[in-house]
């Protein structure tokens, strides 16, 4: 308990490069950069490999594999190959690791649709677009989101794994802190990270009840 | 041998077995011992909570809300934050992972025992099997391929996970990167990947072997 | 009208769906494609609307081919209604329904207006019309389904066995509400079903396919139930051929007896073994005997001139007397069908 006092109490924490603010802005700068560009590559490749059917295989197994990857190691391997001139280097590993749960969750999402309701958008008159846009999409988002919310858990754990190889963030005050057994930093920062991580959970939870339709969630009773 | 840098197959030669504390082959005994006992442990703990879960519904909704907040947390303040309670130990790891397991094979039981159809159900009840007889011969079998499916990614995922205990000196084959990082040099962290996906990988295919000699009927529909 | 010509489907590992099929389905009338699983029919009705193409041959739709119309545009002019329904689950009922009005471009409120009225139509509760669709039962569903097919009021409905994952008290009551609406509205409807009871119930011609996609015999249903073309559609047609005809045999015109009413109370004593009591109103009662007078025996009545033969010959099976009471609409005894004259009329319908 005197660890976090003395962590959370000291008011030079709360100022300068390496204060708790401009830590925590880092955090999430990296993480939200890491998980845009994730969605951006496998979010439409999920959309359409589950719209199309082909290559479903390829992306079973292949997140699977990145599954078995272990964070630490591909970190140190990129940072060793690419250099520290630039955050880049451990930028495209946390992309690379946070892809598959979207791609996959994606791609199940869309596939899983009945077919059923595809035949009956088909058979109004929807087009190919109209059909994955209006249907397939809404129909699938809870997987889809589900997939946003692995991969965020997943980018957050690493953007903190990362400060090992020099990246910023609150991850700082535990590598550092348990460097120099100063306990007080490392509690302290672990603490920020856990409540981090749970503020990002909380999100996304309630960024599923606002955008699933209740038809989906089936969330309502039946009266 | 001798002269420049030795080639990643020389260096792993060399450190496979040194007779020393952090050979290779120590690394690898230390990963799994720390990524197997969460994988069981996980299992065990899962089994009973998952059964309760089934029998007292209103426990699942408060379980699995638990498990979900704690699947969340990322592994390394979880380890930093054991430190003070269980120190520098392979403890420190096992626990979070086992915990982790918990919160992927929690859910896989009480979806596999809902995977039982009713039906299936009720004539074994018809049949008059009593509750424990009734749970081990029909619907704990009929429910292990959805758990064996969860039993594959806790397996993969703790033994990719347990080398982030390396940054507080407790990682098997992490210790590989920490020590390349360090001291840096490409041919152990190459190792340390390859070995690790290699045991991710061989631990997957075991778990895909039991699941077709405990549940033989689900590949005989698959192939007829 | 849609007209099949010379239609083939085949398929790139060589099994033929539908093989060099021609046939006419007549604009204003129901026409059933029916047959055993496996003989195409599903497959010819999806080529209607191009969710199949045809390898052979030409669809045309009031003279044009469908082969020629971008696929979309053809379909939002088709109402398609199909087994489970394929309500979309993430919108409420009243946007399903205005699904193709609004893919049309109507607005939203005139689109939601034409979506309340349909649902109405249908006999659903418009207190339904804000619901999802998990919250209605398989049978509100499917008349969902068909508001939604109806919605932009094409002259063409296509039904895909739309009626067989519902329960058969539910399934009637889908069947006689289609037929309430086909009395209405007079869509060109392909309905396809592998329930020859069903065929025989709703269509104005029925199609029967055999395994292979042959056209084994298109006929209205009575023309099929006394003439069958070959054994194949014999067998299909099933058991009790004879007697289901009979539902297709009016009994306007039967010679009624006017002379075996008497008023409740009456000792029974007569000439005629059975004599039926009404009431001043002329509402049937029960049937005298005279072998046991003062005792009221039980009666079936049939509406006169409406109901079918089958359900004359239903009636008179129902009483000891073996004799159908006639009624009209108003339920009054308009005479009664003596066992005779019902001999006389059966045998007239076994003769064509």
């Amino acid at each position: 308990m005197t660890w976090l006092t003395d962590f959370f109490g000291d008011p030079a924490r709360w100022s300068g490069p390496d204060g708790i603010p401009v830590r925590m802005l880092e955090h999430l700068e990296f993480s939200v950069l890491a998980l845009v560009l994730a969605m951006l590559i496998a979010i439409p490749l999920g959309l359409l490999i589950g719209h199309t059917g082909r290559g479903g295989v390829v992306v079973v197994v292949s997140a699977n594999l990145a599954r078995a990857l272990p964070t630490l190691g591909i970190l140190v391997l990129f940072v060793l190959l690419l250099g520290t001139a630039s955050i880049w280097p451990v930028i495209i590993p946390l992309v690379l690791l946070a892809v598959p749960p979207i791609l996959v969750n994606t791609f199940e999402g869309i596939r899983g649709v009945d077919p059923e309701l595809r035949d009956a958008a088909y058979g109004m008159g929807l087009r190919g677009g109209q059909v994955l846009g209006r249907v397939l999409v809404p129909v699938a988002l809870p997987l889809i989101l589900l997939g946003l919310r692995l991969s965020a858990i997943q980018v957050v754990a690493t953007t903190t794994v990362a400060a090992y190889t020099g990246l910023g963030g609150l991850g700082r005050f535990m590598i550092d802190g348990f460097a120099t057994q100063d306990y007080s930093s490392v509690v302290g920062g672990s603490v920020l990270i856990v409540l981090f991580a749970l503020v990002v959970q909380l999100a996304f939870m309630l960024t599923q009840r606002v955008t699933v339709s209740p038809g989906v969630s089936q969330r309502l009773k039946i009266r | 041998m001798g002269d420049g840098p030795p080639t990643l197959w020389e260096w792993f030669a060399r450190n496979w077995q040194t007779g020393r504390v952090g050979s290779i082959s120590d690394l690898l005994g230390d990963h799994l011992l720390m990524s197997l006992v969460p994988i069981v442990a996980g299992l065990v703990l899962a089994l009973p909570l998952g059964l309760a879960s089934v029998r007292w519904r209103w426990l699942y909704q408060p379980t699995s809300g638990v498990f979900n907040v704690i699947y969340a947390l990322p592994s390394l303040p979880v380890f930093m934050l054991l430190i003070s309670v269980t120190g520098l130990s392979p403890v420190t790891v096992i626990i979070p992972l086992t915990f982790y397991a918990m919160a992927v094979l929690i859910p896989a039981v009480v979806d596999g025992l809902g995977s039982v159809p009713d039906h299936v159900r009720q004539s074994a009840v018809a049949m008059g099997f009593t509750p424990l007889r009734r749970l081990v011969q029909v619907e704990l079998p009929i429910a292990a391929p959805v758990v064996l499916g969860g039993l594959r990614v806790v397996a993969v995922s703790s033994i990719s996970l347990v080398s982030v205990g390396a940054l507080i000196g407790q990682g098997g084959l992490g210790m590989l990167f920490t020590r390349a990082y360090q001291n840096p040099f490409l041919p152990p962290v190459i190792v340390g990947i390859v070995l690790i996906v290699l045991l991710a990988l061989v631990v997957d295919g075991l778990l895909v072997l039991c699941q077709r000699l405990l549940t033989p009927w689900v590949r005989a529909r698959g192939t007829s | 009208m849609i007209t099949f010509d010379a239609v083939t489907k085949r398929y790139p590992d060589g099994t033929t769906a539908v093989d060099r099929l021609s046939l006419e389905a007549p604009t204003g009338e129901i026409t059933v494609f029916v047959g055993p699983s496996g003989c195409g029919k599903t497959t010819s009705l999806r080529m209607i609307n191009r969710m199949i193409d045809a390898t052979e041959g030409k669809i045309l739709l009031d003279g044009e081919p469908v082969q020629g119309i971008d696929p979309p545009t053809l379909r939002r002019g088709i109402g398609y209604v199909i087994q489970q329904a394929g309500l979309f689950p993430h919108r409420k009922i009243v946007d399903n329904v205005a699904t193709v009005p609004f893919l049309l471009g109507w607005s939203r409120k005139k689109a939601r207006d034409r979506a309340m009225e349909l649902l109405e139509r249908v006999g659903l509760d418009l207190s339904l019309a804000e619901r999802y669709p998990f919250q209605l039962s398989g049978g509100q569903q499917q008349r969902v389904g068909v508001a939604r097919a109806l919605a932009a009021d094409p002259p063409v409905l296509l039904m895909d066995e739309p009626f067989s994952a519902v329960d058969p008290v539910v399934r009637t009551s889908l069947q006689d509400e289609l037929l309430r609406l086909q009395a209405e509205l007079n869509k060109t409807i392909i309905f396809v079903t592998h329930d020859i009871d069903e065929a025989i119930k709703l269509g104005d011609r029925v199609a029967v396919l055999r395994v292979g996609g042959q056209l084994a015999q298109l006929a209205a249903p009575k023309t099929l139930l006394s003439e069958p073309a070959d054994d194949f559609v014999r067998e299909f047609l099933g058991r009790d051929r004879g007697i289901r005809r009979l539902q297709f045999v009016p009994t306007a015109g039967l010679p009624l007896r006017t002379d075996l009413t008497v008023p409740e109370g009456h000792d029974g004593t007569a000439d005629e073994p059975w004599l039926l009591a009404v009431t001043p109103d002329d509402r049937p009662v029960g049937w005298i005997s005279k072998d046991r007078p003062g005792q009221l025996e039980q009666f079936g009545t049939f509406l006169y001139g409406q109901d079918p033969l089958r359900s004359a010959l239903d009636a008179a099976l129902l009483s000891p007397s073996g004799h159908a009471v006639a009624v009209d609409e108003t339920g009054q005894v308009a005479g009664v069908l003596t066992r005779k004259a019902l001999d006389q009329a059966m045998m007239e319908a076994a003769d064509g």
